[in-house]
């Protein structure tokens, strides 16, 4: 479809005006811009690049206020264009506060459900998928992984059948931490996988050498976990400032110089930051925005951030 | 796989933040509101009768610290802990194992004075769980609602309980066989606190070292002598 004439020239005043007052604004301050998609490699599908964890986050029991707040963290999650929320049986109550924020915002259509299977018995598997969709309260999910790679070789089998009933979109498998690469890589080299799950931040860089490029040959989505490594990666450079050169990539704080880092890799599809507030869900979706940094940026920003 | 093992941290095990897990003693708090003032009264009777020991108050002292043990187990880990943490799940049959070691094995010492170092200890630390860790929210700036009470919450109760066994057991059998259990839960919550990163982990570090050292040192001594 070609662009309306009102297009064309809302589009020259903007550029017009970006010439007279070139002050840019950060990507906060900016009205409301879609974050910025990624494609699933094994399918084509487009997803944002900045997803929700909920490891520890959502972990609140029946407390029905702290559930009440995580209802607003997806409500602001979904507002700002989010999408890809994951979780695992072993983070506690998460799914069932993801369920619960799901019902109360009728969101179910709008999430882009990625859960995991976590149990070292094969033949609990489906039960456990089975509980995990009712925790949630969907009609099925976009993304099943095989958390950490427990019973992994029974489970993938598991998960491949239910994506060939139609009862699943996709199968993945995760790690943390660097843990298992050696298996990893032998799995993901074995099964036709749609996604993997990592650990990748501007510090935790080991994936960089093989997991990543592997993942880019055999066509297989990535999701960064732990991008702030817990908070412990914020804490550490809180109250240092960010270099000045970070306006040119529109970084407003360490987070989004952080997301920006790691999304701009070109085999990572989504990084999944944990929050329990609503202002930094909307920081973290912000930093899901043009400009990324080049492969240049990337390493000045990796040195700089080595060298604090 | 013990190479994996290494590179986990104690945080690695932690699933839920403390705000989330301190607004669990608010909201048993408030569920149980005002059951905390007969548990309290039950707690100085049970103290009272550890220090004075009569003919039937050593079976009693144990029964009322056995009810204690199965209550928190049922109301505090089964209901409410476990919501946040599935491996407490683990746990609770533990605690029903104390409170029937509590009653069949539970037996009061012979009347008479005794002031001991573990007595003495003993008595100390049932002081501290019964008038002292309550306040630590408080003053830790979290709401009075969110007080740690014993026979409500599971570290008071623990640590009472160490001082009981101390103060009023009638043997090292007795002591080694109700002792373990308290001072377990001692450790799994101290390193629950750390892995928190809160100060109030060395409370129960501190009251399971206490409650040891107490019951080994003076046979050490005689042994040397």
């Amino acid at each position: 479809m070609s662009p309306s004439r009102r297009t064309v020239l809302k589009g020259a005043l903007g550029s017009l005006a970006s010439i007279i007052f070139p002050q840019i604004p950060s990507a906060q301050e900016r009205p409301f811009e879609p974050p910025i998609q990624k494609r699933i490699p094994s399918s084509g599908e487009l997803i944002p690049c900045v997803g929700l964890g909920t490891w520890i986050t959502f972990n609140v029991g029946e407390d029905a206020e702290l559930r009440n707040e995580c209802a607003a963290v997806m409500e602001a999650f979904f507002a700002a264009g989010g999408r890809v929320i994951d979780s695992s049986p072993m983070y506690g109550s998460s799914q069932s506060v993801v369920g619960y924020g799901l019902e109360k915002l009728g969101e179910h259509s709008g999430v882009f459900s990625a859960d995991k299977v976590w149990i070292s018995s094969a033949d609990e598997g489906p039960a456990q998928i089975e509980q995990s969709r009712r925790y949630w309260q969907v009609q099925r999910f976009d993304l099943l992984q095989v958390h950490n790679l427990v019973a992994w070789e029974s489970h993938l089998n598991t998960l491949f059948e239910m994506k060939a009933a139609g009862r699943l979109g996709y199968v993945g498998i995760t790690t943390s931490e660097g843990r298992r690469h050696d298996l990893f890589e032998r799995v993901m080299r074995t099964y036709p996988l749609d996604f993997i799950q990592i650990t990748y931040n501007i510090v935790d860089r080991k994936v960089e050498s093989r997991i990543l490029p592997l993942a880019e040959d055999r066509g297989i989505a990535v999701i960064a976990n732990r991008p702030f490594q817990r908070k412990a990666l914020i804490r550490r450079l809180e109250g240092k400032p960010l270099p000045e050169w970070a306006d040119e990539i529109e970084a407003g704080s360490w987070a989004q110089f952080i997301l920006k880092y790691i999304v701009s890799h070109p085999a990572i599809t989504v990084a999944i930051p944990a929050t329990t507030r609503a202002d930094h869900v909307r920081e973290n979706l912000a930093a899901a925005s043009i400009p990324l940094p080049d492969p240049a940026m990337r390493r000045r920003m990796a040195e700089y951030v080595q060298r604090l | 796989m013990m190479s994996e093992w290494r590179t986990y941290s104690l945080e690695d095990f932690l699933l839920f933040s403390p705000r989330t897990y301190w607004r669990l003693f608010e909201l048993h708090n408030a569920e149980f509101w005002p059951l905390q003032i007969a548990v309290f009264i039950l707690g100085v009777t049970m103290l009272a009768l550890a220090l004075r020991p009569g003919q039937w108050s050593g079976r009693t002292v144990f029964l009322i610290l056995a009810v204690m043990w199965a209550w928190v187990g049922w109301s505090f880990l089964w209901h409410r802990y476990a919501t946040i943490n599935w491996a407490i799940i683990y746990v609770v049959p533990i605690f029903f194992v104390e409170a029937f070691l509590l009653i069949v094995g539970g037996k009061g010492r012979d009347p008479g004075p005794d002031r001991s170092f573990p007595r003495i200890a003993g008595f100390l630390l049932v002081l501290y769980a019964l008038f002292l860790h309550p306040l630590i929210a408080p003053s830790s700036g979290r709401p009075v609602e969110a007080m740690e009470i014993f026979g409500m919450a599971p570290d008071p109760t623990a640590i009472a309980t160490l001082g009981i066994i101390l103060m009023h057991a009638s043997s090292a059998r007795v002591t080694w066989l109700l002792l373990p259990i308290p001072l377990v839960w001692c450790l799994l919550s101290g390193f629950t606190l750390l892995a928190l990163n809160a100060w109030e982990s060395w409370l129960p570090f501190g009251a399971a070292g206490i409650a040891l050292t107490a019951q080994i040192r003076p046979r050490t001594i005689r042994h040397k002598v």
